[in-house]
């Protein structure tokens, strides 16, 4: 019984970095009706800035903040230089795009920071006051700082004219720009917030999974998959939907399946889903007028 | 009489060409041979991918999953059941036929990104379920299985140059690509391949005109899997090897940079695609170990937006611009469709 709950536990703090990753791919797919594939690869490269960042002296919670603001930057770049020209191009053009960012950042990050592993360092030493017996440190930190993005994004949106605005430009964009809401630019916003979500995710996974420039490899499937559970237009279908595969995942794996065939349990929670629920547990149909 | 004098010349070049080909092999290396090799079987392989992805629309970073599945089967029929080398492709293009043919139901019901997903999720899987203990029997989990090339069957010396394994393979090879090739220009050069770019420039009038949507868009997938099985089955004859790792994520990402550097629905490109995907690796390898990906990764960027038509879009801009004619220029055009018309928008 204590295993069971052990492995539903750490299943639950696996959740919350699949739950981030996922909400980072519904925020673009909402705005541009985009899956970004280079999400991954762009928070692997965060995490790489960070741990420079650490490597070099800078406290660790310093260098925390300062790569979300540069992967909030560098994410607001890409799409104004690397996809504005092709927002409006067919749906293969930009599937082309996003692979090449994918193996772009994959390549600079290897050729940068090289390849051997590198072990991450975490905010929430062992043995600290929030050690509990079911949950590590590290476990209940990430899911407190994953919970602490949620709620910021949360109210970000629900509550700013930013945000307002962010969420007017992806429903109606036509009418968005006759009141005065500059879409491009909001998108690009888009861009910037999940980037910076995605290196929030990365620094957090990055001590369990150590450091490599394919660390998000499996990551990225799993937060697909719980987007896709979850409904893609649906941040909060994200959030649970990644509480339900984390869950699903340490289950499965320790005890009908074996550890080596996690990634295919992914793949068969995302064809499962597209084919028997395209719109997941909570999202909308989408009825489309020919 | 300027029709047959086009066509003297046209059967003059392709003996020239089919007289170079055959001794191409005894000028180089045998290491260069090898590489000649991988050229011709990525040709397949990136033909297989594009008569889905250029021809049809449907996009699959996942081919790497049917090259690794046709691979394994040609090996274990070699390994365990003594099946001789040239038997094995029919097997590996029929599994993964099969198997594409499974993965096209799933993918008739998904649009673009998500079929680009889910096939990524594919590419991304398998090589874990080649480690899997379960069948470590037959594919040798984590190590692999471990081949022998085939020697030729008779000696033979041209230019002092021995007939080695590499050579004879390459002129096996070169058979299976010819073959392959005029499959593919037989199939999409007829009412088949119109009613693929159909389906791809607009699914709904091309059902309305009469085209069995599901049936088309999941054999579809079936023959580019079981081409790419193929070229998976030759490659483990040509490597003497498979292992898991071989069969990575970004193996799948290579096919589709072979593609759009060769040219979307363009048959010839695929050629064009492989001599990139083998050579420029090589190049870019000696900068740093990193490089050819992020060269990849610009020139797949950087294609998309200045050449989206790829090599053979651009030789056949090249030659209309040298015949001058508007007529010829129209011929790139169709093509250009694949990438520059938005899915679905009309076209007149």
């Amino acid at each position: 019984m204590e295993a069971l709950l052990h492995q539903i536990f750490a299943g639950i703090a696996n959740g919350g970095i699949y739950a981030s990753v996922g909400l980072a791919l519904v925020m673009i797919h909402q705005a541009t009706h985009h899956i970004n594939f280079a999400q991954g690869e762009m928070a692997t490269f965060s995490t790489f800035i960070a741990w420079w960042l650490i490597q070099n002296g800078w406290p660790y919670w310093g260098a925390f903040f300062f790569t979300v603001a540069i992967s909030f930057a560098l994410g607001l770049l890409i799409q104004r230089t690397v996809l504005k020209p092709v927002e409006k191009a067919p749906v293969l053009t930009n599937v082309i795009v996003f692979v090449g960012l994918l193996v772009i950042f994959n390549a600079l990050a290897g050729w940068i920071f090289d390849h051997t592993i590198k072990s991450f360092p975490t905010p929430f030493p062992k043995g600290s006051l929030i050690d509990t017996q079911f949950f590590s440190s590290h476990e209940i930190g990430s899911i407190l700082v994953m919970l602490c993005v949620l709620g910021a994004l949360y109210a970000f949106f629900r509550f700013t004219p930013l945000g307002l605005a962010m969420r007017a430009a992806a429903q109606n964009p036509e009418s968005a720009r006759l009141v005065g809401v500059r879409v491009s630019w909001m998108l690009g916003m888009g861009w910037g917030l999940a980037a910076a979500i995605g290196a929030v995710a990365g620094m957090m996974i990055a001590p369990i999974v150590f450091l490599d420039p394919n660390m998000m490899g499996g990551i990225l499937l799993y937060g697909f998959a719980a987007a896709l559970l979850g409904g893609i237009d649906n941040p909060w279908g994200a959030v649970i939907g990644g509480f339900i595969v984390g869950i699903l995942e340490n289950l499965l794996g320790a005890y009908v399946i074996g550890t080596e065939l996690k990634l295919t349990v992914a793949l068969i929670l995302i064809v499962g889903t597209l084919t028997l629920k395209p719109d997941g547990l909570f999202g909308k149909a989408v009825v489309t007028r020919v | 009489m300027n029709e047959n004098t086009n066509n003297k010349w046209v059967w003059i070049g392709a003996a020239v060409l089919l007289v170079a080909l055959c001794v191409l092999p005894f000028l180089v290396k045998n290491f260069r041979v090898f590489q000649f090799n991988m050229v011709m079987i990525y040709a397949i392989a990136v033909l297989g991918l594009n008569i889905l992805t250029g021809f049809n629309g449907q996009i699959s970073l996942g081919h790497g999953a049917f090259y690794a599945i046709g691979a394994y089967v040609a090996a274990i029929l070699m390994d365990k059941a003594g099946v001789p080398y040239w038997a094995t492709l029919p097997f590996s293009a029929v599994i993964c036929f099969v198997v594409g043919y499974l993965m096209g139901f799933p993918a008739l019901r998904l649009g673009g990104h998500y079929l680009a997903l889910a096939t990524f999720a594919l590419a991304l899987a398998i090589p874990q379920m080649l480690k899997y203990k379960g069948i470590e029997e037959w594919t040798g989990g984590v190590q692999g299985i471990v081949l022998n090339k085939p020697e030729a069957p008779f000696e033979l010396s041209v230019l002092g140059q021995p007939l080695s394994a590499d050579r004879w393979l390459y002129f096996y090879i070169l058979l299976v690509t010819a073959i392959m090739f005029l499959i593919a220009w037989r199939l999409l050069r007829g009412r088949v391949g119109r009613a693929l770019v159909a389906i791809r420039d607009h699914p709904i009038a091309a059902s309305a005109m009469g085209v069995n949507l599901p049936v088309y868009k999941s054999l579809t997938f079936g023959v580019s899997a079981a081409f790419t099985g193929v070229a998976g089955a030759l490659s483990a004859t040509a490597v003497a090897f498979v292992s898991p790792d071989s069969f990575t994520s970004f193996l799948s990402i290579t096919f589709l940079v072979g593609v759009v550097v060769g040219g979307l629905a363009s048959i010839p490109g695929a050629i064009a695609g492989a001599i990139f995907i083998q050579f420029v690796p090589n190049i870019a390898d000696e900068i740093s170990k990193s490089a050819p990906w992020a060269i990849y990764g610009i020139f797949l960027i950087l294609l998309m937006y200045l050449m989206p038509t790829g090599v053979a879009g651009l030789i056949s801009k090249i030659y209309s611009r040298l015949r001058g004619g508007p007529a010829a220029a129209s011929a790139g055009r169709s093509v250009a469709s694949a990438v520059s018309q938005p899915v679905g928008g009309s076209q007149s």
